[in-house]
């Protein structure tokens, strides 16, 4: 048996090599089909592990607490714009903490002040929360320390600072211990931040973060933009969702007037979407592949048409039917076969030149669509050249030998 | 070995009917040396296209070594061609993009025979027609008569009993068609069972027994003449005409 595979490959490769003009054509459309997919899917599914990555990166089994709630999704905006939603206070986040399955929670306010050293100035994103921000989000350090331990009412004058904030402030000297002042206040640098790159929306190096405490003053509001809360572990993110709806429920008077929502909830939704914006693709591209298998089955009737002689003094020879049906069925399967491993180094190439081009993409095809394309490539392969295969099977030898 | 009786063969063009053979009978003993004679359209190709299985009869009986062929399915006749017949044709029907040795050995590689086995049968095959220097050409590469030993040797390379070849001559000058009718006689002196069909009487008379072929009829049989008691039915008025021929 192998030595009729190698036999059926060398005959077959001849007959590719002796059409050179309509085998590039083939493999040519047979490729684009597979590189299609894999270059669309790869786009899709690059932008479900940017988004999946962007939300992971807020930290592990986040919960996050949002001031104001509506039943339903559609009359929201409508519904909050009425029930004025009363204020998450820094006393309800306080009432949290009180929960075994809770590992870590950081209140959160966010504003935008003008923060001067020396001569300069600018307009600068500030954060107020606790000491546990930092451990929650997973953020490094580069210089001195974190906001202190203290009581979450405590308006300590400290901040911390992002390293682009550094370099612009403060310039060649140290920041520590230097007094930054934010508006109309002012704060000691007590530490420099590591982390580089974006988290949904924010660049971290160009932040400064103080006391939650701090930030109500200086924003002067008595509420807090959200609270986040860190489970203890991913079962237990669960029982701390309830958790949290029930308590602010009792400190609010009984109404519920929070929406929590879970990390893993939204990075679910996401992912579902872009998934199947990924399979839609997909298909979509597998659609050209399905172009190409209509292409290869023309390039086939004519190929048995035009070596019809051929086909004829094969029969002459001894060949039956199947035999016949085999052999065109492994010429086109072979076309195919080429086409795809084409399109595939094609795709490839594309999706490393895509990112190239966008270093925050990753732009990996998803392993389900190298197998898919290949698949049905060859399969469209298969299935497009049964037709021609089974004509020139059926050709009557005598007169196929005189070409007609 | 080949017994046709009351062979038909009709082929409907349009609404019209053509009688390419019209009541044949022949039978062909093993290693007979035959040659088909006649004018065109008298159903030559097609008589030699039945014996070798091309083609079927539209009635009559066909028996292949005691065995009614007419009944049998398309796989069993493709496997009696593979095995016992081979065919010369006029225009050669070498494959234009395989070496003289592939095109060789292409009847082995249908017949699903293993490399190594193929490989001798090849080179043996190539050195007995004396294409040795020109194993390795494509048939772009070789003239004429070359390329018809080319088909010889693929012809003869699974050993059938019986070559048949239909003007094999026709496209080659006198030299090399010459060389091709020897090596011809030389594999039916080996034993082979050869039929010849051809327009050229120098050709067809030095086979042993030759037949003349009208109108889709078998106009005289040298054999039948030289044993007439075997067949008292058949008249013998195309033998002087085959005689005359000769001498022109
Ligand atoms: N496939 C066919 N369809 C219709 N008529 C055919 C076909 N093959 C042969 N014929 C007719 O049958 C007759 C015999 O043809 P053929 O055997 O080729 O003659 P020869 O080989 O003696 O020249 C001719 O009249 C030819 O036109
Ligand atoms: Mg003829």
């Amino acid at each position: 048996m192998p030595a009729a595979i190698h036999d059926s490959i060398h005959f077959s490769w001849t007959a590719l090599r002796a059409y050179p003009a309509r085998t590039l054509l083939m493999l040519i459309a047979m490729a684009i089909g597979v590189a299609a997919v894999i270059i669309l899917t790869a786009l899709g599914d690059g932008a479900r592990r940017y988004i999946a990555s962007e939300f992971s990166s807020l930290g592990t089994n986040l919960v996050l607490v949002f001031p104001g709630y509506s039943k339903t999704s559609g009359l929201g905006s409508l519904a909050m714009v009425n029930a004025t939603p009363r204020d998450l206070t820094l006393n309800d986040a306080q009432a949290l903490s009180r929960n075994s399955n809770i590992r870590r929670i950081a209140p959160m306010n966010i504003g935008s002040v003008n923060a001067s050293f020396g001569g300069r100035s600018r307009e600068v994103p500030v954060i107020g929360t606790s000491h546990e921000f930092l451990k929650l989000r997973h953020w490094q350090l580069a210089q001195g320390s974190f906001l202190p331990v203290t009581d979450l009412d405590r308006a300590t004058p400290v901040c911390v600072i992002g390293s682009k904030i550094q370099n612009e402030l403060f310039t060649a000297q140290s920041p520590l211990g230097q007094w930054l002042r934010l508006g109309e206040r002012r704060f000691r640098v007590i530490g420099v931040l590591a982390t580089e790159g974006r988290s949904i929306g924010i660049d971290v190096q160009d932040i400064i973060i103080i006391p939650v405490a701090s930030a109500q003053q200086l924003f002067n509001t008595p509420s807090l933009f959200r609270i986040l809360v860190e489970a203890k572990n991913r079962f237990a993110i669960k029982p701390v969702k309830q958790f949290i709806i029930e308590q602010l429920k009792q400190r609010h008077q009984g109404k519920r007037d929070v929406t929590v929502i879970t990390q893993d909830a939204v990075l679910a939704t996401f992912d579902r979407i872009l998934s199947t914006l990924t399979y839609a693709v997909g298909g979509i591209a597998a659609i050209s592949l399905a172009v190409a298998g209509i292409l290869i089955m023309n390039v086939m009737l004519v190929a048995v048409s035009q070596r019809k002689t051929e086909i004829g003094l094969l029969k002459a020879l001894g060949a039956p039917q199947t035999q016949i049906i085999h052999l065109i069925l492994f010429e086109a399967m072979m076309l195919s076969a080429l086409g795809a491993v084409l399109g595939l180094i094609l795709g490839e190439l594309g999706c490393y030149a895509l990112r190239q081009f966008f270093p925050e993409l990753p732009a990996y095809a998803p392993l389900w669509a190298l197998l898919a394309s290949m698949a049905v490539s060859l399969l469209a392969g298969l299935v497009f050249s049964l037709l021609p295969a089974r004509q020139a099977a059926r050709l009557d030898p005598v007169l196929a030998l005189t070409g007609k | 070995m080949i017994e046709l009786s009351n062979i038909h063969r009709d082929f409907k063009v349009g609404d019209q009917s053509v009688h390419a053979l019209d009541n044949i009978n022949l039978s062909i003993h093993p290693g007979e040396y035959i040659s088909i004679m006649g004018p065109s359209g008298s159903g030559k190709s097609t008589l030699l296209n039945l014996i070798g299985l091309l083609d079927s009869a539209s009635k009559g009986t066909y028996l292949l070594n005691q065995q009614d062929v007419t009944v049998l399915h398309e796989r069993e006749k493709a496997a009696i061609r593979s095995q016992t017949i081979g065919f010369v044709f006029q225009a050669f029907h070498l494959i234009p993009r395989l070496t003289a040795a592939e095109n060789i050995e292409l009847p082995l590689i249908l017949a699903g025979i293993a490399p190594e086995q193929r490989q001798p049968r090849v080179q043996k095959a190539i050195s007995d027609t004396g294409l040795s220097d020109r194993a390795d050409h494509t048939p772009d590469q070789l003239s004429g008569g070359q390329r018809q030993r080319v088909a010889i040797a693929r012809a003869t390379i699974m050993q059938p009993k019986i070559l048949l070849a239909d003007e094999p001559t026709g496209n080659l000058d006198q030299k090399s068609g010459q060389d091709v009718i020897a090596i011809l006689e030389q594999l039916n002196q080996q034993g082979i069972s050869l039929i010849i069909v051809t327009h050229d009487a120098h050709i067809g008379l030095r086979a042993k027994r030759q037949i003349q072929m009208l109108d889709g009829r078998i106009q005289s049989d040298s054999h039948l003449n030289s044993n007439p008691g075997t067949s008292p039915g058949t008249s013998p008025p195309r033998q002087d005409q085959a005689n005359a021929s000769s001498h022109t």
